[in-house]
């Protein structure tokens, strides 16, 4: 960067927009790169998909139509370990991750059978290393004794895990912070000027910056326009129950439930398109306790504490968008709607690759050019 | 001693008078009293320990808000005790951590 920037504006070397999941796991690792990141957010009036997803550090069933998000994502959840461990390390907060594996349970054969043959799939993809099993009720009992009798069986993968995504926020954040990183949070970002050195972005205050990282969910639509990218993304909707902490039931996360280190049960899975409206409906939420019923008849008369909607970032294919902007160098563009599972990896590779600003060859099939090719 | 219950009834339209047992122990309370009044009334305090680091806690808010006053009330735990009236025969005991779910085995056939 120049010394030579506009007065008013405050200079960094990157300008990342967006201080959800995404964003801070990335201004980490451009961090550690020995750069001076600052971090524009539009505060908690943000739709913040960060605040009201489910935790899951998931692998089973990723990229069961494109083997290469199923390769980061297994690199995401093998980074996991040594993310979480220097996260405590620097912040003292310890994200509660487990990685023992994991379950998707099904109630039908049908389901367990479409389940089973799409993981096959992907083991035959992946020659052979992909590991997972397909267990009947017996053997999903022998993890859980206190499953339902209508379960039909359940997919179990030894990679997938859980952890406490809000906790994760925090620590990141923190970290950011401690480590020197300036969160602006006084205003949304409204515009962003490419000129010949770098851009200007207008937030509440201005910045300079030679490059600028949009990492801003569904907000990516509007603002990776202005840098020569694009990000048709649309939101849908997710609705989450807490129910109130009971003493530990289930040993490992689900698809569909998981308990928490404190003992709070949280139950989600329900998918609607309904816009950018996050509430939250009597309909899906009994829908959902239902079926946490007939998984976990133990749950019956566990009282709930608290309902929540939150919208997922989601692309045509449901992959993410990793892309470099080729009209204004120095702009990159990172959307995906697995902000937790993935964090280990945005946090090293993926940080790592807009940090050295070369060319990754292995990045493009995640570029958007496929949804209009 | 810190733990002594500074609760004080003040003068209140007279109910009529039924008897709960706080840890087993037969207490007379107004019909207008809530559980977390009988705990108050009885002493019972601590009245439960958090369900992550066991710490000690007592009823505080008494209108519903805190949580503070969890309590196993007829044998149901997670009771907020200050949101439900007392009953004659009640049963109320402390709430160690949290509420267990598990399913009560079933006696082994003989």
């Amino acid at each position: 960067m120049t010394e030579t920037a506009t007065q008013g504006a405050r200079i960094a070397d990157v300008c990342l927009i967006g201080g959800g999941l995404v964003g801070m796991a990335i201004a980490l690792g451009l961090q550690r790169n020995g750069l001076h990141v600052a971090v524009l957010d539009e505060g908690d009036v943000a739709l913040r998909a960060s605040r009201g997803n489910f935790g899951l550090v998931w692998v089973q069933g990723k990229g069961d139509t494109l083997p290469e998000y199923a390769d980061i994502t297994r690199l995401s959840a093998r980074l996991w370990p040594t993310f979480a461990a220097s996260l405590q390390d620097s912040t003292g907060v310890d994200v509660q991750l487990q990685q023992r594996g994991g379950l998707y349970l099904c109630l039908t054969e049908q389901e367990l059978d479409a389940r089973a043959r799409m993981l096959g799939k992907m083991h035959e993809a992946a020659g052979g290393d992909y590991p997972y099993e397909t267990l009947d009720l017996k053997q999903v009992r022998e993890k859980i004794p206190e499953i339902g009798d209508t379960v039909a069986g359940a997919t179990w993968c030894p990679e997938d895990g859980h952890v406490n995504p809000l906790l994760l926020l925090r620590a990141m954040t923190e970290r950011f912070k401690a480590q020197g990183g300036i969160i602006d949070n006084t205003g949304r970002v409204e515009t962003i000027e490419p000129h010949p050195e770098g851009f200007r972005i207008h937030a509440g205050g201005d910045w300079d910056c030679a490059r600028v990282v949009l990492c801003a969910g569904l907000g990516n639509r509007e603002l990776a326009p202005q840098v020569g990218l694009s990000a048709p993304l649309s939101p849908n909707r997710g609705q989450v129950l807490v129910g109130e902490r009971v003493r530990p039931f289930l040993d490992y996360p689900t698809g569909h439930v998981r308990q928490t280190g404190e003992g709070t049960v949280q139950i989600g899975d329900s998918k609607e398109d309904v816009g950018f409206d996050s509430g939250t409906t009597t309909e899906v939420m009994a829908k959902i306790a239902h079926r946490a019923i007939r998984l976990f008849p133990l749950l019956r008369d566990v009282k709930l504490v608290r309902a929540w909607g939150a919208l997922r970032v989601m692309t045509p294919d449901g992959y993410p968008i990793y892309q470099a902007s080729t009209s204004c160098p120095g702009a990159y563009l990172v959307t995906c709607h697995s902000g937790v599972t993935l964090a280990a990896f945005h946090e090293g590779p993926l940080a790592d690759w807009i940090a050295s600003d070369r060319y990754d060859p292995s990045l493009e099939v995640f570029h958007a050019e496929r949804f209009t090719l | 001693m810190p733990n002594v219950s500074h609760f004080e009834r003040l003068p209140m339209r007279a109910g009529e008078q039924v008897t709960v047992f706080v840890e087993g122990q037969a207490l007379k309370v107004d019909s207008y009293d809530t559980a977390a009044a009988a705990v108050l009334i009885a002493g019972l305090v601590p009245s439960r320990t958090t369900p992550t680091s066991g710490s000690p806690r007592a009823p505080y808010c008494l209108m519903g808000v805190c949580f503070e006053c969890l309590l196993d009330i007829d044998g149901v735990a997670n009771q907020q005790g200050c949101m439900v009236k007392v009953r004659d025969g009640m049963q109320i005991r402390r709430q160690a951590g949290a509420r267990d779910i598990h399913e009560p085995r079933q006696e082994t056939a003989t």
